[in-house]
């Protein structure tokens, strides 16, 4: 039977920690997921670590000059080359636990980046890192849009989503490509942790967030957080609509270890993905036409995901 | 002319090394912690040697075989951050490629070191070396100097650490030498030995080094009001790394016998004509300076070492009693008024009460040779344009129209 | 250091502006953005330690008898700790002015 403590608040049987690494007083917008998603993560990374954050709202609204909301060591230089910078550290430090005798104390790098930041721009970066065998941890906050900017698309934006460069209007239905699958990308580099965790099930979030870690080599967790500002949905539901997203199939919460895939919550019955779709303002121009569109698209991938999971699982390669 | 004794009184063993492998030694003998590379023609060498140096166990260093250029200077970045002794090389279109980073990492004070081995820019594309790369870069924020030989190289190399990682300046540092005419041939050189190193160049103590026992928060942003006096801030040290930089050479100098200064002369006493050169054909100009002389025309030579900071002072006194300062630019500034290199020196030059004239010339784009007739030419039609009113803002020389 | 973002000269900022107080936003008052403010009530509250989990600001306190306690200087009226709480004892309540 766990005990609390002064340090940690008991849920269940486990014990969360008190301390905020991502001190409150940042510039987030009220109700947003990702700030929520960053705070789980760090509670589950703990102070033993280095954070590399890309440009992006995260960077932006805990790092006013001249103060930080960080209470670990943290870096931010550029907007597309955050496994690059992670690569470099883990690098030095390797070296220089062996060479200059520095304490190895077991300390993360962990990197840190928005959907912009690793599926577009910083892409090239991530692969390099990933195909290097870096140890490091890259957790991609996704919220589908250059938010920080000004809500614009990027390649996770959703089909039929309404950014600013992907408007919905006469002759658009808004985003007119799928998402890209960062998850399937970053698992094709055959490294050891591949993730999806959603805030909204933070419990799956902080463990998938450990067993990263844990891997021996680079990690990949990829989170996706909802975000009220620039998904035009009401900041209170910020939880309810992350659920919607796992539990209609649209973001399914899985892991790939060594290249087998588990389903870590499994939805037996997917709810109608118009249930996640109606509650978002970025959705509300698609037609019935395009609902089933989407429907159909996300039945043949959860189905595709299930199959991975049984195949993985007799150890066929896929 | 320079001279070659070896460090501790010994007399010093001179081999024949190819440039680039000399600078993968001299960095060897830095014994840097981490080399993030990315090969570009003509600098592949380097980052070749260094890949079998620590193959061999020869250089105790992490080698990251980055992606590109702008992780090259990323990962240096994040290895510099983290405390550790960093390296990479680079050269044209590598070098523009990592723009925004050397910015980052100036603005960061990472002391950093990198060899650009000069290449001209695409389009069209052309892999033989001029200043166009280095000359794209000049407000970046590092410290930059130019070698005109392997010895330079080498000495050079080990003094940039020097310079750069001390706490005082911080700020990174470029050794510049030229694509294929330094980094492809062969020279006599003099490696400094391991102890005289070992004397000359301290451990790095990075003060911010990324710690969890020492959280730091590194590249936050500014806002509007603090922008200004962060880059005054970088701008002072920028200006205050000169003293360093001659503190170090006048060190290096009385370890290893080789001393080194921002503005370089070559029977320069008396002249009333100077020609300026950066980098590798300054040794040419130099025999064209003997053989002008002998000729009995009075003309001195000055090569430009470090380019930033610029040399204000040096220059000045160069020129004192000069009437005619003849300038080789080996790059071309698209619409304006001068390569790079002559409209610095006419700028720095304009609020003297006596000043020289500025002849600006082009040449060597792209890896072509300027002979030393070339020179001769050039410094000949300098003179007479010295004695007209009509000096055109540059004019590049050779070109077959 | 508190001086305001005007007041700070070439002499404030550490080279390279690096920050080295950990945490020194912390001094942000951003409960000053909130129009509505949570009240718990306590008879229902079972101490789930769901409000504390899903706060994105992560100033929910626990007190010494296990309650937790949203605090208003960093609060911004979110209401995500209303929706979430499993007893429904959390109510949103209008911010009278100040």
């Amino acid at each position: 039977m766990v005990e609390a403590t002064s340090d940690t608040v008991k849920m269940g049987r486990r014990l969360i920690p008190k301390q905020e690494l991502f001190a409150p007083g940042h510039r987030a917008c009220a109700g947003c997921a990702e700030a929520l998603a960053v705070r789980l993560a760090c509670k589950a990374i703990g102070p033993n670590t280095i954070i590399v954050n890309a440009t992006g709202c995260m960077e932006v609204v805990s790092s006013q000059l001249p103060t930080t909301s960080w209470r670990v060591p943290w870096i931010h230089t550029l907007f597309e080359n955050t496994g690059a910078v992670a690569s470099g550290i883990e690098a030095a430090r390797k070296t220089l636990v062996k060479k200059r005798g520095i304490p190895d104390g077991g300390t993360h790098v962990v990197a840190m980046a928005g959907d912009g930041g690793t599926t577009d721009i910083g892409l090239q970066a991530l692969s390099g890192m990933l195909e290097r065998g870096h140890d490091v941890l890259y957790i991609c906050f996704d919220n589908e849009a250059y938010m920080n900017t000004g809500i614009q698309r990027s390649s996770s934006t959703p089909y039929g989503a309404a950014t600013t460069t992907s408007p919905a209007g006469k002759v658009s239905i808004g985003q007119v490509t799928w998402k890209k699958d960062l998850p399937e990308i970053a698992a094709a580099h055959e490294i050891p942790y591949v993730a999806t965790a959603c805030p909204s099930y933070p419990f799956d979030l902080m463990d998938k967030v450990t067993r990263g870690l844990a891997a021996r080599g680079p990690a990949y967790v990829h989170i996706l957080s909802v975000c009220p500002t620039g998904w035009r949905c009401n900041p209170e539901l910020a939880i309810k609509v992350g659920k919607l997203a796992v539990d209609t199939g649209v973001f399914p919460l899985y892991e790939i270890v060594s290249g087998v895939y588990n389903l870590t919550v499994n939805v037996p019955e997917l709810k109608p993905v118009s249930d996640y779709l109606s509650l978002q303002g970025r959705f509300r121009h698609l037609s019935p036409e395009n609902i089933k569109q989407i429907q159909e698209r996300v039945n043949k991938k959860y189905a595709a995901l299930r199959e991975r999971v049984k195949l993985t699982h007799e150890g066929i390669v896929v | 002319m320079h001279q070659n004794a070896g460090g501790e009184g010994k007399i010093a063993k001179r081999v024949g090394l190819e440039v680039s492998i000399a600078v993968a030694e001299a960095v060897k003998l830095a014994d840097v912690d981490v080399v993030a590379a990315y090969p570009i023609t003509p600098q592949t060498h380097i980052v070749e040697h260094l890949a079998e140096l620590v193959a061999n166990g020869e250089l105790d260093a992490a080698y990251v075989p980055v992606e590109s250029e702008h992780s090259a200077m990323s990962a240096s970045l994040g290895a510099a951050a983290a405390g550790a002794r960093a390296f990479t090389a680079t050269a044209g279109q590598g070098l523009e490629l990592m723009h925004e980073v050397l910015y980052a990492v100036s603005g960061m004070r990472l002391p950093i070191v990198m060899a650009v081995v000069n290449r001209a820019l695409s389009a069209p594309i052309s892999i033989w070396g001029d200043h166009s790369d280095v000359m794209s870069v000049r407000d970046a924020g590092w410290i930059q100097i130019f070698v005109e030989n392997g010895q330079e190289a080498v000495d050079n190399v080990i003094c940039a650490f020097r310079i750069a990682e001390d706490k005082d300046v911080l700020i990174p540092t470029m050794v510049n030498l030229d694509g294929f005419h330094l980094s492809h041939v062969i020279e006599p050189v003099t490696m400094p030995d391991e102890a005289g190193v070992g004397k000359f160049l301290p451990p790095l103590s990075y003060p911010f080094a990324l710690r969890p026992d020492k959280p730091v928060t590194m590249g936050g942003f500014a806002p509007p009001g603090i922008y200004t006096e962060v880059k005054k801030g970088q701008e002072d040290a920028l200006e205050n790394s000169k003293k360093i930089v001659l503190k170090a050479w006048q060190e290096y100098g009385d370890i290893f016998g080789r001393y080194y200064h921002p503005v370089e002369h070559y029977r320069t006493e008396g002249m009333k004509t100077l020609l300026l050169t950066m980098g590798s054909y300054s040794e040419t100009a130099s025999l064209t300076i003997d053989r002008m002389r002998d000729k009995g025309m009075d003309v001195g030579l000055i090569r430009l070492r470090l380019w930033r900071p610029f040399p204000f002072d040096e220059i000045m006194q160069a020129v004192k009693g000069v009437d005619t300062l003849i300038v080789l630019d080996r790059a071309i500034s698209f619409g304006g008024q001068g390569g790079p290199v002559g409209s610095e020196l006419r700028s720095a030059l304009y609020n003297l009460p006596k000043r020289p004239k500025v002849i600006d010339f082009i040449a060597g784009l792209g890896g072509r040779d300027v002979s030393p007739d070339d020179f001769e030419n050039i410094v000949k039609r300098g003179m007479e344009m010295s004695r007209t009113d009509s000096i055109p803002a540059f004019q590049m020389y050779g070109v077959k129209e | 250091m508190a001086k305001k973002e005007q007041e700070i000269t070439v002499k404030d900022i550490e080279k390279g502006a690096v920050v080295t107080e950990p945490g020194s936003a912390e001094r942000y008052r951003s409960g000053d953005w909130r129009s509505q403010r949570p009240i718990i009530d306590r008879s229902e509250c079972i101490k789930c330690g769901f409000c504390f989990l899903y706060c994105p600001e992560g100033c929910v306190k626990q007190t010494k008898e296990g309650y937790f306690e949203p605090d208003m200087y960093y609060c911004k009226g979110c209401s995500i700790c209303a929706v979430e709480c499993p007893k429904k004892c959390i109510k949103m309540q209008e911010e009278k002015g100040k």
